[in-house]
């Protein structure tokens, strides 16, 4: 595993949404998912985490349902809202430019 | 759209759904916390030891509780109202003090708002014409009145000769007896020039007003006021045109005014005539009757008005030296001569109303200041578990908000009642002369003055405290049963406020004095005559008396049929006005053998009956009263009152010696065959004028003012002579039914004094209670400090009266200061008084002297009472006492 990366806010915003996007989870499901797909590199720390899940909630990117677990324990499903989605769409470009940008900025020798 | 939605939502949720929401947010954050341990223990950890790991790696769980509920962003609002909730509790703690105080303060903002809103119906609402501001009233001026009234004459040469006034009118008040289905009925009307509503502004609700001056002079046409409209001409469209039988001439309304319109110096006047036809004193330029008003032109300001109508008049002066000489003009802004009178009162009451108020935020102030001098050990802890400089100030913020939101509300519904009160109590006599105060409520200014003592009483209780806050430091506080410095100098300050809340009680208090001596001295100004027991009444005959024998006879009839009445000892008559009213109605008299350069001699002139002296129960100086036998077959005859014989023939007899008219014309020459001691026929804080009394029977008129005196109760004779007055002729009108005691009372400038008096008093009353109890809270909070050291002192040997006199010393020297400071204070200020004062001076040493015998009596008690409850503290107890 490698040392967990300090995540920006703004950046922890479009990971918690893009993994909502795909499927309604719980927080515990949201941390997981993220560490498993980046392979341990980004770990999220709760104490990050559920302030971002509220405030992305409070904003009405995502909304929450109360729904029965994997093991029929009551959950916290976040899940994005359309607005989100339109939010999630422009995030992603912006990223995609900004990280490409920054790319060829570290590419010149 | 929706994400909108959502988050109002939320913020409902949020709001009014805390403790659900908050069970939401432990059962989320414990899911989370549970799938964490199961993992560990799912890698091989003891369940224990998953656990603890676990919570160590969530750190602190409040913590992030705290930071999901700052996302939902409610944050300061739930603050707020956990705040105020507090501070409601907090305050119902100590009832006694908090309803004192917010009771003080209601009161005061109740005076003030009240107040203001006077001061704005009468002073700021500018009048309701367009452009009020170039609307001038125009009269002429003579030494002894510098507003005294315009004569047709000069007024038609002001108007050809003027350059300043773009229009220029005149008008005068007057009465008509209207024909009704029942008989008659005395109307209030006024007579104006053709152009007088056109200078105004107003133009008719239905119908025409008068064609102008210029054109064709009109006759019999009128035009109603709305209320007359409605009252006598039922409201009904068709009402133009209609005929209408006034005195015994008939006229055509031509038109109604708009409901709002009113023109304050002719008060209630229904019926609106023109000029036309001209009386016999408006033919004559000597004669002055009229009131001129006028609108400048662009460009002039009044003080050029008034130079150039002073230089027209100097001009006249000149042409017609027998009737001008001494005529000068007088020209202000219309709403000076309308409100001029009230100004200087209202203006005072405001100043009582604002210092009521300082002395309820003072008294306010220091409570909020006492009482967080107990709390700081709990701010100090709340301080140190990381409370905010911020929270904490908003916390006693939230204290002063309620106490000033409470204190509002109450203080506003009381203002919207007392100013209906006020409006009522107004004496019928001077309502119609005020019509500004019609429309006195709660617009949009005086609850902008509302809020402002609202939200700048709120910054001062908010303030305080936090500045006390500031200045603490926290280790100090800490300290079980700790004394900083800090806490002494506000200590001490908070004790010093009590002083300036006495020296505001103390001006109040010499300014009701001076208000009450005054109006002591105004009802007992000497009148010349008996009050008691008169009945007067004003009435007016009907046009069929048209010559001097039928009025004659006339007065004759009604004297004597009421002086036959049972219950009645006399009655007399007098057609100019009865006693007790205004200097005016005057002649201009000349003395036969003696030099005359043209001079206007001004005296007051008064046609009565024989009876007139006697029934007023008058002193007789010299000579003798008249008799029924001086009528027109006899040579004319005179009486002079003391004042006229001690000015124009001093140290002289005047009973023989003759006087007339500005010429001496034989018809004019007047025989003085008495003098009388001065009759007050002026207002009661006026000087006595020089007056000449002429005989009815010689120079008789249609109107007629009875005095009548009766054996018992004057109101109850009424009802009877009105019943004698409509046998002897159904058409006589018939108004102002009083007694002399009642006109003296409700007279406008006692009525004036005795307002101003009752509210400073009011005022006065409760700015005493308030220092006082100020004091006393003051002195008793000191003694409670104090408790250990006087333990300690007791127990030293200490006498009890040692201690006693120690916090009597201490409230002692508070009432000093206070009470000379404040006697410097209203010394000070009572040159805005002297306007208002009568008979008394401002520095008068009696009132000085009973308001410190007061406060010093007051604030002895005041200390005593806790002196005396520390003297009882049982030595060991106050030792132990922390």
């Amino acid at each position: 595993m490698g040392k967990p990366t300090d995540l920006v806010q703004g950046t922890l915003d479009l990971l918690i949404l893009k993994t909502v996007a795909l499927q309604a989870m719980h927080g515990w499901g949201i941390a997981g998912r993220i560490r498993q797909v980046s392979k341990e590199v980004l770990q999220v720390n709760q104490g990050a985490l559920y302030p971002a899940l509220h405030r992305l909630e409070q904003s009405g990117w995502i909304k929450a349902e109360w729904r029965e677990s994997e093991n029929n324990r009551r959950a916290k499903y976040y899940s994005l809202t359309p607005a989100g989605r339109r939010y999630l769409e422009q995030e992603e470009s912006n990223w995609k430019r900004l990280s490409t940008a920054i790319g060829l900025v570290l590419e010149m020798s | 759209m929706t994400r909108w939605f959502y988050k109002v939502h939320l913020r409902f949720r949020s709001l009014f759904r805390t403790g659900h929401v908050e069970q939401e947010l432990s059962n989320e954050l414990r899911f989370h916390l549970e799938k964490l341990i199961e993992e560990k223990v799912a890698n091989g950890m003891a369940p224990e030891d998953a656990r603890y790991a676990a919570l160590r790696e969530w750190g602190g769980m409040e913590q992030i509780k705290e930071e999901c509920r700052d996302m939902r962003r409610v944050n300061y609002l739930e603050n707020c109202l956990q705040d105020l909730r507090y501070g409601v509790r907090m305050l119902a703690n100590h009832a006694g003090f908090t309803v004192v105080a917010v009771f003080a303060l209601a009161v005061a903002i109740c005076a003030s708002v009240t107040i203001f809103a006077f001061v704005d119906a009468a002073l700021v609402v500018p009048l309701p014409y367009p452009n009020p501001g170039r609307l001038v009233d125009v009269t002429e001026s003579v030494a002894q009145i510098p507003r005294a009234a315009l004569s047709y004459q000069d007024y038609l040469d002001w108007k050809r000769l003027n350059n300043v006034f773009s229009s220029f009118d005149v008008y005068a008040g007057s009465g008509y007896l209207m024909k009704t289905s029942g008989g008659t009925q005395p109307v209030r009307a006024a007579r104006v020039s053709g152009g007088f509503f056109r200078t105004l502004g107003i133009t008719p609700a239905m119908g025409r007003d008068f064609y102008s001056a210029e054109n064709a002079a009109e006759t019999g046409t009128v035009v109603l006021s709305h209320p007359a409209w409605e009252k006598w001409f039922g409201g009904k469209r068709d009402v133009v045109g209609q005929s209408v039988t006034l005195s015994g001439a008939p006229y055509t309304v031509i038109g109604v005014l708009p409901a709002k319109f009113q023109f304050a110096p002719l008060g209630r006047a229904d019926f609106w005539t023109t000029l036309e036809p001209l009386n016999s004193c408006e033919k004559r330029r000597s004669c002055h009757n009229l009131n001129g008003v006028a609108r400048l032109k662009e460009g002039f300001t009044v003080q050029a008005a008034r130079s150039e109508m002073m230089s027209i008049a100097t001009q006249l002066e000149k042409q017609y030296p027998d009737s001008n000489r001494g005529q000068g003009a007088s020209v202000m802004t219309l709403s000076e001569a309308i409100v001029g009178d009230i100004r200087p009162i209202l203006l005072v009451l405001l100043g009582g109303a604002g210092l009521l108020l300082s002395i309820a935020c003072i008294n306010l102030t220091s409570l909020l200041l006492v009482r967080s001098e107990s709390r700081t050990r709990e701010v100090a802890v709340r301080r140190a578990l990381g409370a905010s400089g911020h929270r904490l100030v908003r916390q006693f913020a939230a204290e002063g908000v309620v106490l000033v939101a409470a204190a509002t509300v109450m203080g506003l519904l009381a203002a919207g009642w007392a100013t209906r009160l006020l409006i009522k109590l107004i004496p019928p006599e001077m309502a119609p002369g005020m019509p500004y105060l019609d429309h006195i409520g709660f617009n949009p200014r005086v609850l902008a003055f509302a809020a402002a003592i609202s939200l700048v009483t709120t910054a001062l209780f908010a303030l305080i405290p936090a500045l006390r806050l500031w200045s603490s430091s926290l280790r100090e506080n800490l300290v079980q049963g700790g004394r900083g410095s800090t806490g002494m100098l506000w200590r001490r300050f908070g004790s010093n406020l009590v002083a300036v809340e006495l020296a505001i009680a103390a001006v109040l208090l010499v300014g009701a004095g001076l208000l009450g001596s005054s109006l002591y001295h105004l009802l007992h100004v000497d009148l010349g005559f008996q009050p008691d027991h008169l009945t007067m009444l004003e009435v007016a005959a009907p046009s069929t008396y048209a010559k001097d024998p039928q009025m004659i006879a006339l007065g004759r009839q009604i004297v004597s049929r009421i002086a036959g009445l049972p219950g009645v000892k006399s009655a007399a008559i007098t057609t100019r006005q009865l006693p007790v009213s205004f200097n005016g109605n005057t002649d201009w008299i000349r003395f036969v053998g003696r030099p005359y350069n043209g001079e206007h001699n001004e005296v007051n002139e008064r046609d009565v009956s024989p009876a007139y002296f006697t029934t007023l129960e008058a002193r007789l100086l010299r000579g003798r009263f008249f008799t029924d036998a001086d009528d027109e077959s006899k040579p004319q005859v005179a009486i002079v009152n003391q004042a006229l014989a001690r000015k124009y023939f001093p140290g002289q007899d005047p009973v023989g010696q003759k006087i007339g008219d500005t010429k001496l014309s034989p018809k004019s020459l007047k025989e003085i065959v008495g003098v009388v001691d001065d009759v007050r026929e002026g207002p009661l804080d006026a000087e006595i004028w020089p007056t000449e009394y002429l005989p009815f029977n010689q120079t008789p008129d249609t109107y007629m003012g009875i005095l009548v005196r009766t054996a018992q109760a004057p109101e109850s004779m009424l009802p009877t002579l009105q019943a004698v007055l409509r046998q002897i002729d159904p058409d006589i009108g018939m108004v102002n039914e009083t007694t002399m005691a009642e006109r003296i009372n409700d007279s406008p400038t006692s009525y004036l004094h005795r307002s101003a008096m009752w509210v400073v008093s009011g005022f006065a009353a409760l700015a005493l209670l308030l220092g006082v109890v100020g004091l006393y809270g003051v002195i008793a909070y000191s003694v409670g400090q104090r408790t250990r050291e006087i333990g300690i002192r007791m127990a030293l040997g200490a006498q009890r009266r040692d201690v006693m006199r120690d916090v009597i010393r201490q409230g002692g020297f508070l009432v000093a200061v206070g009470l000379s400071a404040g006697i410097v204070v209203s010394l000070a200020l009572a040159s805005f008084l002297t306007s208002l004062l009568y008979g008394v001076r401002p520095a008068d040493p009696a009132i000085l002297i009973t308001v410190s015998a007061i406060l010093i009596g007051v604030g002895l008690l005041a200390s005593y009472i806790p002196a005396r409850r520390a003297t009882k503290v049982d030595p060991m107890v106050a030792l132990r006492y922390e």
